[in-house]
C-alpha cells in the first residue's frame, strides 16, 4: 500500500503541485513572521529587546529536533520496507537539520551573552544539543562515506535510530537537571507560560520554518531522484544502448532486452 | 529628524543591537545559503537528466 501512495513518479507530479504554493507560502510566513517578531512584539519586562531573539532560536530548536525524529522515522521505514522514497526522504532531511541545529546554537549563544552572562556552558541543555549538531554531521558523513550508496543507507540509518535516544535527554534536560537555560514556557503540560503578544509571533515565525522545511525536503528529494534516475540511465546504456530506447510493446525491442543480461 | 532618531532607537534595539542583529543575520544567512544550495543541486541534476535523455532518445 506505501508502494502505491509514494512511488516516485507520483511524488514527483505531486512535488511538481505543491512546491510553488509551499515556497510562496514560506516567503509570506517569513515576511508576517518577521514583522511580528521585530516590531510589533513586545519587549520583555526582563530582558528587553534581547528577547526577539527567541523568535528564531525556538523555532529553530523545534526543527532541529523535528527533523530529526524525521529522519529516524524515515530510516526506520527504510530499514523494514527498503523503500526507496524513505532513504532518499531521511538524506534529504539531513543537511537541513543539521542548519537548523546550527541556528538554534549561534543564536543560542548571542542570546545567552547578554542575559546569562557567557556565550556557552557545558551544561545538560547545551550539550546535547551540540550532540545532536554531531548526530547529523556523523549521518551525513556516513551516509556519502560508502562507495555503495545502499551500505551508506543502512549505515545512516542504524546511526540515525541509536541517535534517538538524544532526543528526550535534549527535551528533559531542563527538568532533570540544573540548568541555566529556561525551561519549557510553550511545550509544556498545561497552558503555556508565555503571553500571547509574544506566543503569536513565535508560533508564526515556526509555521515558516516549518514550510521552508517542507519546502526545501521537496527540493533535495526530487534532487536525489533525479540523481538516482541519471545513474540508473548511466548505467544501462553501457551494455546495451539501444535498450533504453525500447518502445514498450514492440517485439524488436523486447528481443533486445532480452539480450542484455544486465538490464533490470 | 524624529524619523530618524525613531529609526536610530529601533536599531539600538535597547542595547542589545550587536546581540539581536547578528542572530537574525545569522540565521537568514544560513536559511538563505541552504535555499540556494538544494536550488543549484536541484538545478544541475535538472540539467544532467535532460542532457542524459536528449542523449538517449525519448522517454520510456
Amino acid at each position: 500500500m506505501i508502494n502505491r501512495f509514494a512511488n516516485p513518479a507520483r511524488f514527483m507530479r505531486l512535488s511538481a503541485a505543491i512546491l510553488p504554493w509551499c515556497a510562496a507560502a514560506t516567503v509570506a510566513l517569513l515576511a508576517i513572521g518577521l514583522y511580528l517578531a521585530l516590531v510589533v512584539a513586545p519587549p520583555d519586562y526582563q530582558q528587553g529587546e534581547a528577547v526577539r531573539i527567541m523568535y528564531v532560536h525556538v523555532p529553530a530548536a523545534w526543527l532541529a529536533l523535528s527533523v530529526y525524529l524525521f529522519i529516524a522515522v524515515a530510516s526506520g521505514v527504510a530499514l523494514v520496507s527498503r523503500h526507496p522514497l524513505a532513504e532518499i526522504a531521511a538524506r534529504s532531511a539531513a543537511p537541513i537539520g543539521a542548519g537548523f541545529t546550527f541556528i538554534c546554537l549561534v543564536t543560542g549563544s548571542l542570546w545567552g551573552r547578554p542575559i546569562w552572562g557567557t556565550w556557552w556552558v557545558w551544561d545538560a541543555r547545551l550539550t546535547s544539543v551540540l550532540v545532536l549538531f554531531f548526530l547529523y554531521l556523523g549521518y551525513i558523513a556516513l551516509v556519502n562515506g560508502f562507495d555503495d550508496p545502499a551500505r551508506g543507507a543502512k549505515a545512516g540509518s542504524v546511526l540515525a535510530l541509536v541517535g534517538v535516544v538524544n532526543l528526550p535527554i535534549i527535551k528533559f534536560s531542563v527538568d532533570w537537571w540544573n540548568t541555566l537555560h529556561q525551561p519549557a514556557s510553550v511545550l509544556r503540560l498545561g497552558a503555556p507560560t508565555i503571553a500571547l503578544s509574544m506566543l503569536v509571533p513565535l508560533l508564526v515565525m515556526a509555521a515558516a520554518f516549518w514550510l521552508l522545511f517542507a519546502t526545501l525536503l521537496m527540493v533535495r528529494m526530487r534532487t536525489g531522484l533525479n540523481e538516482r534516475k541519471a545513474l540508473a540511465l548511466r548505467l544501462n546504456r553501457m551494455p546495451v544502448p539501444s535498450s533504453v530506447r525500447a518502445e514498450p510493446a514492440s517485439p524488436a525491442s523486447e528481443s533486445v532486452a532480452s539480450a542484455g543480461p544486465a538490464l533490470r | 529628524m524624529a524619523t530618524l532618531h525613531a529609526l536610530s532607537t529601533y536599531l539600538a534595539m535597547g542595547g542589545y543591537a550587536v546581540y539581536v542583529w547578528p542572530a537574525y543575520g545569522a540565521t537568514f544567512a544560513v536559511l538563505g545559503g541552504l535555499t540556494l544550495y538544494c536550488r543549484g543541486r536541484y538545478r544541475r541534476s535538472e540539467r544532467i537528466l535532460e542532457a542524459l535523455q536528449r542523449q538517449l532518445g525519448p522517454r520510456r
